[in-house]
């Protein structure tokens, strides 16, 4: 089942950054853009598995800091001409507390 | 957001690279401004006209040429009324009016009608059979008559002349070129040069006639022949005039807008009637006209610039370099290489492998550059000449070009010609020739910026910059839109480092939003490159008054530690002067066991690298290397960095100075500055110079009688020996001037521009006379950078270990299981 899940305060990401939350599958990383708007990718670039949670963000994308691949947070695109898709998970923000829909998952108890 | 009621109109005329250009980057900068139409008398979308000429030899087709199907204009909006013309401006009514009579408004409009051949008024100059060559109509008739006819006759024996004359050969006819003068392309090519063309294309089986004054052209039905005025004749079926180009500007005229030999424009690329803007070769700029691409891209973005209402680029005019595209003809001219009194020239003759070079220089610049045979360098004197290079320290090699100066990079290989397309030209992401070239035809490259976008080639280290460039020279020609002169500081602006750096003092800019406000950024928060870079220049400008962005910092710098290939962390500490003890080490060994650090590796700046980290080890890494006195290495940092030491006169028989305590002196001095790009020193004991000094940023020779200070030297992407600053007798004086030339670079330095980068761009004498002979001037600096060392002397790892500053970027936000 998917469900939404409770992961924490808005205030807890930093506006242009981003955090991480643990999964057996590998982390997902949780943006924030300047208008606090969130978005959940996998933590991996599409070209070297490079960790996008500790890129530069700018509007609605992210720089992969590896070897700046930039991807579209909303889409999970490579922006052209560069190619390529990081899985992309929905995420919500509600009165300050952010929420993730991932497959299966529930919080650690 | 403007509705497409309320939009206003744009009307293009002309339906060329200027034009298209312009439009192209209009909607880069504001994509929804306007409705807009073009019209465009050939019916065709937008093609490159520059590579007309390998069409008509058969080497190219009309679609290879292509820059904007029909699919573009769509896509993007645009109505194309391709196939009319227009005939008529209305300035009063704001309308242009159509062959067929049709009115179309305008809010603003563009004139980009370009140019036509000039014919000569010669008796016969209408008969069947003589043409100009301009248009893929031109191209399509000379490739007609070809197959019909064989002899033909090119009047003209400049660019255009010789490139149809080659094709036309190609194409199996006969050819005479008929000249005026005595040697070919002689606004490009000096007497010499114009030799060694002539030579080569008779080799080749092309016939001259000159200098030949043409006087009429024979026939009746048809073109059979050409008359001179020695009362000669030349037997022909088809005559090419090529004697130059004239700025389109009729219509112009006509509506009654200002024209000389082109329509006249000001620096913002508007005419008399500010509504109307023209570009490209219809235009007369500051008494100048172009045929050329690369100065038609530069109006494309100014005049774009100021359609988007920006308001602030200015066309300074354009210098302008010519390739000729015959295959097998290597030949390359830039700038002005007239003789006179007030020039030098550098000249190289090789007869027998056909290489003749010739460098003019003025007041120690290059001001012109005529190559046949050897062109590789044109694209790097080309570069010299318009950033007016003081090339008086390179003179005595200059002629062999940049390979014998060590600018072609590690490889040292710059003989992109003799490549084969399996060739690595990128070494960092593997990107070899012919992919590039690849890229190059099938993608419609034109800048170097294109090509790191299309293929990654010189977007990692840059060293190999200069052949992507040499590729993309070769690949299109020498009319290749090179790098602009003032760079801009990143695609999200069109304002250059120095612009930035300079308002941000001007205007009192304090945060990064206000600078991107204030200086009209393209984009809503910038990217990764300009974010850093404004980061830094904000933090140098306002020392203790500036609030570290910590989003804007790079992972390595917001983290302190290096990120690795997988993901995780190397954690360097510092080893003041490269000195350690045997309780640093004890408590680096008890790290690595306690973390189970993979590896530990002696790096090359004398200290111990813990690589393999996890990233939410790293404050309890960093906790218990505090424990032992140990402190942040700054291995990360665009920053100092290391102070390399050998061990001098404490044990060393031949040690003059204590080069381990002057090391340490300086380390202790300069830790946690902040600078453009890394910096590394080193001193060494004795001229024997065993911490390799002589190749850092900057590097102390200790001498029996002081100390000699140098800088500017690099053991990296490019190897660079030093150069000698000055020498001073204590160790004081030796802090102070190492001190007050890093202020200054870091006043002065563009972000990620190394040290010796600045000081090429600066020059040695302009940095020795405010760092070493102006004593206030480096008192002053010194002091800055002191004031400014009371906020970055803190030790990044203990803030974060125990003080708990950014500890939510070293913890997950949440855990997850799997139901």
């Amino acid at each position: 089942m998917t469900g939404w899940i409770e992961i924490g305060a808005l205030d807890d990401i930093p506006r242009l950054g981003s955090r991480v939350v643990r999964t057996p599958h590998g982390n997902i990383a949780v943006f924030r853009t300047e208008s606090d708007e969130v978005f959940a990718l996998d933590d991996r670039c599409p070209h070297k598995g490079g960790p996008l949670s500790q890129g530069i963000v700018h509007n609605k994308r992210v720089t992969c800091p590896l070897h700046n691949f930039v991807i579209e947070l909303a889409s999970g695109q490579a922006v052209a001409p560069d190619e390529g898709c990081t899985h992309t998970h929905p995420a919500k923000v509600e009165n300050g507390v952010v929420w993730l829909s991932v497959r299966q998952a529930v919080p650690v108890s | 957001m403007l509705d497409k009621v309320t939009k206003q109109k744009l009307v293009v005329i002309g339906n060329g690279m200027a034009g298209i250009r312009t439009v192209e980057a209009l909607l880069e900068r504001a994509p929804d401004l306007y409705d807009i139409t073009v019209f465009g008398s050939e019916p065709y979308g937008n093609y490159n006209r520059i590579l007309l000429s390998p069409v008509l030899a058969g080497e190219k087709t009309v679609d290879d040429i292509m820059l904007n199907t029909v699919d573009w204009y769509e896509d993007n909006n645009i109505t194309l009324r391709k196939g009319e013309t227009i005939t008529m401006i209305d300035r009063r009514t704001c309308e242009v009016v159509t062959e067929a009579g049709a009115r179309v408004p305008y809010d603003r409009l563009l004139i980009a009608t370009g140019s036509n051949p000039i014919m000569l008024p010669l008796p016969g100059k209408d008969l069947p059979g003589v043409i100009g060559f301009r248009d893929i109509y031109d191209v399509d008739r000379m490739i007609k008559a070809s197959t019909d006819y064989r002899n033909a006759v090119v009047i003209g024996g400049g660019l255009l002349g010789l490139e149809a004359a080659n094709g036309l050969m190609k194409r199996g006819m006969s050819v005479t070129v008929v000249h005026l003068l005595d040697t070919l392309m002689e606004r490009q090519l000096d007497p010499v040069a114009g030799g060694l063309l002539r030579k080569s294309l008779e080799e080749r089986g092309m016939v001259f006639k000159m200098p030949a004054q043409t006087q009429a052209i024979l026939g009746e039905d048809r073109v059979t022949g050409v008359r001179f005025a020695d009362g000669t004749e030349l037997p022909a079926d088809l005559v090419v005039m090529a004697v130059g180009i004239r700025p389109n500007f009729e219509l112009a005229k006509k509506a009654g807008l200002y024209c000389e030999r082109g329509i006249v424009v000001s620096d913002t690329m508007q005419t008399y009637d500010g509504r109307i803007y023209a570009v490209g070769e219809c235009v007369q700029h500051r008494r100048q006209t172009y045929g050329l691409v690369a100065p038609l891209f530069d109006q494309a973005k100014v005049c774009a610039n100021h359609l988007a209402m920006k308001g602030f680029a200015t066309y300074d005019g354009s210098v302008t370099s010519t390739k000729l595209k015959v295959t097998g003809i290597d030949l390359f001219s830039a700038g002005d290489f007239a003789p006179g009194p007030d020039k030098e020239e550098i000249v190289l003759q090789d007869a027998n492998r056909g290489v003749y070079k010739r460098i003019i220089l003025k007041d120690k610049k290059i001001v012109g550059a005529v190559l046949y045979g050897d062109t590789i360098d044109g694209p790097w004197y080309f570069q010299h000449l318009r950033d007016g290079t003081d090339v008086s320290h390179m003179r005595e090699r200059l002629v062999f070009g940049a390979a014998n100066l060590g600018e072609g990079g590690v490889s040292g290989q710059s003989s992109v010609a003799a490549m084969s397309d399996e060739t690595e030209i990128c070494g960092c992401n593997g990107v070899c020739k012919g992919a590039i070239v690849k890229a190059i035809t099938d993608k419609k490259l034109f800048t170097l910026d294109d090509v790191r976008a299309h293929t990654k080639a010189s977007s990692s280290c840059g060293s190999c910059t200069g052949l992507v460039e040499q590729v993309l020279a070769f690949t299109l020609g020498g009319d290749y839109s090179a790098a602009p002169k003032v760079k801009p500081l990143c695609k999200c602006t069109d304002h250059s480092h120095d612009d930035v750096r300079r308002v941000i003092v001007e205007q009192n800019l304090k945060t990064i939003p206000a600078v991107m406000r204030f200086m009209e950024w393209k984009t809503l928060n910038g990217c990764h490159s300009c974010r850093p870079a404004l980061n830094y220049y904000l933090l140098a400008t306002w020392p203790g008054e500036y609030v570290d962005d910590q989003q804007s910092r790079f992972i390595n710098e917001r983290v302190h530690a290096n990120i690795q290939k997988d993901g995780t962390y190397s954690v360097v500490p510092r080893m003041w002067g490269g000195v350690t003890t045997p309780s640093e080490l004890r408590a680096i060994a008890d790290v690595a066991e306690k973390f189970n650090i993979p590896t530990v590796k002696v790096t090359g700046g004398q200290r111990i690298d813990l690589l393999g980290v996890k990233k939410e080890d790293l404050p309890a890494v960093w906790a218990d290397l505090n424990d032992a006195g140990m402190v942040s290495g700054h291995a990360y940092a665009k920053g100092l960095r290391t102070v390399k030491t050998c061990v001098g006169s404490e044990w060393c028989r031949f040690g003059t100075q204590d080069s381990t305590g002057l090391g340490i002196k300086i380390e202790k001095f300069m830790w946690g500055s902040w600078t453009p790009a890394k910096v590394k020193l080193g001193v060494s004991g004795c001229p024997r110079n065993c911490a390799e000094a002589t190749c850092k940023d900057v590097g102390v020779v200790c001498v029996d009688s002081g100390y000699e200070i140098h800088f500017a030297g690099a053991a990296g992407l490019h190897i660079k020996g030093t150069e000698f600053l000055t020498k001073v007798e204590t160790e004081d004086e030796c802090l102070e001037v190492i001190v007050a030339l890093t202020q200054l670079y870091r006043e002065e330095g563009w972000y990620l521009e190394r040290m010796y980068k600045w000081c090429d761009r600066v020059g040695l004498e302009q940095i020795r006379k405010r760092v070493v002979d102006n004593v206030e001037n480096r008192k002053a600096l010194f002091a800055r950078f002191a004031y400014s060392q009371q906020f970055a002397q803190s030790d990044p790892w203990s803030e974060r270990a125990r003080s708990g500053v950014d500890r939510n970027e070293f913890a997950p936000l949440a855990e997850l299981e799997i139901a």
